[in-house]
């Protein structure tokens, strides 16, 4: 950025003839990453300000601001662009491209160009997913889940934004299917398995998942397509297709999606938390392994999103019982995380703030989620404010939170700056205390019986819906904040030094920015990278 | 440190990699027609006369034939391999013209089928298929469904294999490094594979 002679070599650097093109068809990894970075934040503050004006709404009774169908399109496009083009993505595509190669010591992932694929995949699904707001019959209001029969019946865009949603599964699946390969064959020499850092593992495990996955949504989201422009059958009840199959087959993908989310979400705060405690992690291989197991576990519950759709007693049963169990590997990694914290000298900066806010709201959002995969009470809960208030409570808190860590805790690495650290935890105050004002309102108005998807309300909610609107505007003022500080920094930030927070893992031996190769000459590995104090390597 | 040089020398052309990738694609291919295997065996224990009966209408013989293609084009692919390894590139080129040549007649004969079918009114929302009854409509839904797929993957065989030929003509893809011949190759016997499955769902249904 400035052109001091003396300075490092660095990937932000002009290449070639600069500008844009140096970017948009640049193969680095950490460019690539940038790209997906820059993408992402502008679809999160678009589908954020659509949950905003979806929260106004509900200021007043009646449905003042906007009709039913404005309302249903404007949470569909809120959960599509949120699921599909961040939350899902957003760790991986971000962070894992920029920090894989760095933590494993290698100069790129294995298929450079195919990097450079998935994020041009990622940009057409996105560009169909915008296209099917302004053209055809108006934008989608299925909800992001795309249920048959409606699906089929509406009269609006629906084939578009599934074919949105099919590509950018499939830039996905390139994703995963390139860490897999990279996280085989690119550990530097000595890098055993046991030796990597816990992100990486987060990160095989997401990979695993994309792409044993995604394939089943994608083909199910194309027989939607073919269903609307063929009329095939499959799914069409007048034709002898069972709408309960689509459910199925789409939560086969959603709900292993969810841990899509959550895995590398899990694999960040990992870094994070030993970074702050000064501590060797506790417990790194029941974390490592727990990742694994989330992955198996996670891929067998999909039909409780189905208790209430008229399935047999004994699938009842049997998902609920997986249910219960994926509980249960989540919890080891809560309790280690915790047990890390034990004796450690713990730091509040920035990234730790964000870290263990996203314990405790992922603790009430999964708390939350056992308490529906008990089967008399999802009957009560089902399609209520509860669940839109547990999930956000794992999505956004969660996800996002572990997003913003991650951004922070990296954002030296990435950009060779510093960003004001008193300005970010003004924002987090204002994140922190407006969440939890929105959702858990949301929680308490599911449990009174509030059904979710309904753009007006009963007067006996009015107080609630009022509370968590109310709520949204700190939220959203506190993103603002964060956002704002962090493009300041990008200009005005003091220059961050190679390890600003005293790191211990690969990523932080490199210069900050790296250099475009990564690293002059591919390090030799002689222990675990991610062990703190006497013991520790290099 | 001289290891760790050497292994950055491999980063640029890791072949072992490549086939990993390949193999996982593949993989990511067969979950693809997963989800619709997954509606044949539901539908077809639900509705198991009409099934029967739409098998019926299919030609076996066609089919039969069109397997015998498919697998004998996949016998010229992996020969076209062992002619690239041993250095008889000419070989090579004629072996993988014949494969993309025999894909093409599967292809066309597979629309003769299918216009066939369209011919007598069998086609997704005809009025012919709706009279019928339900299970009817779902086993061609799925058959023009799955073949359809099945059909644009050999297209895409195709244009894959003609690109091959080409290199290899070329003396781009040698016996030193034959691995995007190798991944080609895998491609084709996925197809091949898949439709080893669609015969006996559809045709041998009867």
């Amino acid at each position: 950025m400035t052109s001091d002679t003396a300075k490092a070599p660095s990937y932000l650097d002009k290449q070639g003839r600069g500008g844009i093109l140096s970017w948009v068809l640049s193969v680095d990894h950490k460019r690539i990453a940038l790209l997906y970075l820059a993408t992402m934040l502008t679809m999160f503050c678009i589908a954020a300000f659509l949950g905003l004006l979806m929260r106004l709404e509900h200021l007043w009774m009646g449905g003042k601001l906007f009709g039913p169908r404005a309302y249903n399109a404007m949470f569909t496009l809120h959960g599509v662009i949120m699921i599909f083009t961040f939350v899902i993505p957003g760790l991986p595509a971000v962070f894992g491209n920029f920090m894989l190669p760095l933590m494993i010591g290698a100069r790129d992932v294995s298929f450079p160009r195919l990097n450079l694929l998935s994020w041009y995949c990622f940009i057409t699904g996105i560009v169909l997913a915008i296209s099917s707001l302004f053209t055809g019959a108006g934008a989608p209001d299925t909800g992001w889940t795309f249920y048959v029969p409606y699906s089929l019946r509406s009269g609006t865009n629906v084939t578009i934004a599934v074919l949105a949603a099919f590509v950018l599964g499939l830039s996905s699946i390139l994703t995963g299917l390139n860490f897999i390969t990279t996280i085989h064959r690119l550990r530097a020499p000595g890098l055993t398995w046991q030796r990597l850092s816990l992100f990486v593992w987060g990160l095989y495990a997401t990979a695993w998942v994309q792409v044993i996955v995604t394939p089943i949504v994608g083909i199910t989201l194309l027989l939607i397509t073919l269903e609307r422009t063929f009329g095939i059958g499959v799914f069409d009840p007048t034709k002898g297709g069972d709408p309960l199959l689509y459910q199925h087959l789409f939560w086969m993908y959603s709900h292993p999606a969810v841990y899509i989310m959550i895995l590398p979400a899990m694999g960040a705060v990992s870094e994070i938390i030993p970074t702050f405690a000064r501590r060797t992690v506790f417990g790194y291989r029941a974390i490592a392994y727990s990742s694994i197991a989330i992955a198996a576990l996670g891929s067998l519950v999909w039909a409780h999103h189905m208790f209430t759709s008229g399935m047999s007693e004994v699938a009842n049963w049997v998902f609920s019982l997986l249910t219960f169990l994926v509980a249960i590997p989540s919890a080891i990694k809560v309790f280690n995380w915790v047990a890390t914290l034990y004796k450690g000298s713990i730091t509040m900066a920035p990234p730790m703030l964000f870290a263990l806010s996203f314990i405790f709201l992922f603790s009430i959002g999964g708390l939350t989620g056992v308490m529906q995969g008990a089967l008399a009470l999802n009957i009560h809960l089902h399609d209520t404010y509860f669940i839109v208030g547990h999930f956000h409570y794992v999505m956004f808190g969660g996800t996002v939170f572990a997003f913003f860590a991650a951004l922070l805790y990296w954002f030296p690495k990435m950009f060779g700056r510093m960003y004001s650290q008193r300005a970010v935890v003004v924002a987090w105050v204002h994140m922190f205390v407006g969440f939890n004002m929105l959702y858990f309102t949301m929680l308490i108005l599911g449990y009174m019986g509030m059904p979710r998807r309904y753009y007006d309300h009963l007067p006996q909610f009015h107080t609630a819906h009022v509370i968590a609107t109310i709520g949204s505007w700190p939220l959203v003022a506190g993103i603002g904040i964060l956002l704002w500080t962090l493009a300041r920094a990008l200009r005005h930030g003091a220059p961050a030094p190679p390890n600003p927070w005293g790191g211990v893992t690969l990523e932080w031996h490199v210069p900050s920015p790296p250099p475009p190769e990564n690293f002059e000459t591919i390090p030799k590995i002689d222990g675990p990278t991610w062990t703190f104090g006497p013991g520790a390597s290099r | 440190m001289t290891e760790g040089a050497e292994h950055a020398e491999h980063v640029h052309k890791d072949r072992e990699a490549a086939k990993i990738g390949m193999w996982l694609f593949l993989f990511t291919e067969m979950l693809l027609f997963g989800g619709l295997f997954i509606l044949y065996s539901a539908y077809r224990s639900r509705y198991p006369g009409d099934f029967h009966r739409g098998g019926q209408q299919l030609d076996y013989v066609i089919g039969v034939v069109n397997t015998l293609i498919l697998l004998t084009s996949s016998l010229t692919m992996a020969t076209s391999l062992t002619a690239l390894a041993q250095r008889q590139r000419r070989r090579a080129v004629f072996l993988l013209t014949t494969t993309v040549l025999l894909g093409a007649v599967f292809l066309v004969n597979k629309s003769f089928e299918w216009s066939v079918k369209f011919h007598h009114g069998i086609y997704p929302s005809s009025p012919e298929l709706l009279a019928r009854p339900p299970g009817e409509i779902l086993f061609f839904g799925l058959y023009f469904t799955m073949t359809g797929l099945h059909g644009l993957h050999v297209v895409a065989g195709i244009a894959v294999l003609s690109v091959m030929t080409f290199l290899v003509a070329r003396g781009r893809i040698t016996a030193e490094d034959p691995v995007k011949l190798v991944n080609a190759g895998l491609y084709w016997h996925l197809i091949d594979v898949i439709w080893i499955f669609l015969l006996p769902l559809f045709y041998l249904a009867a």
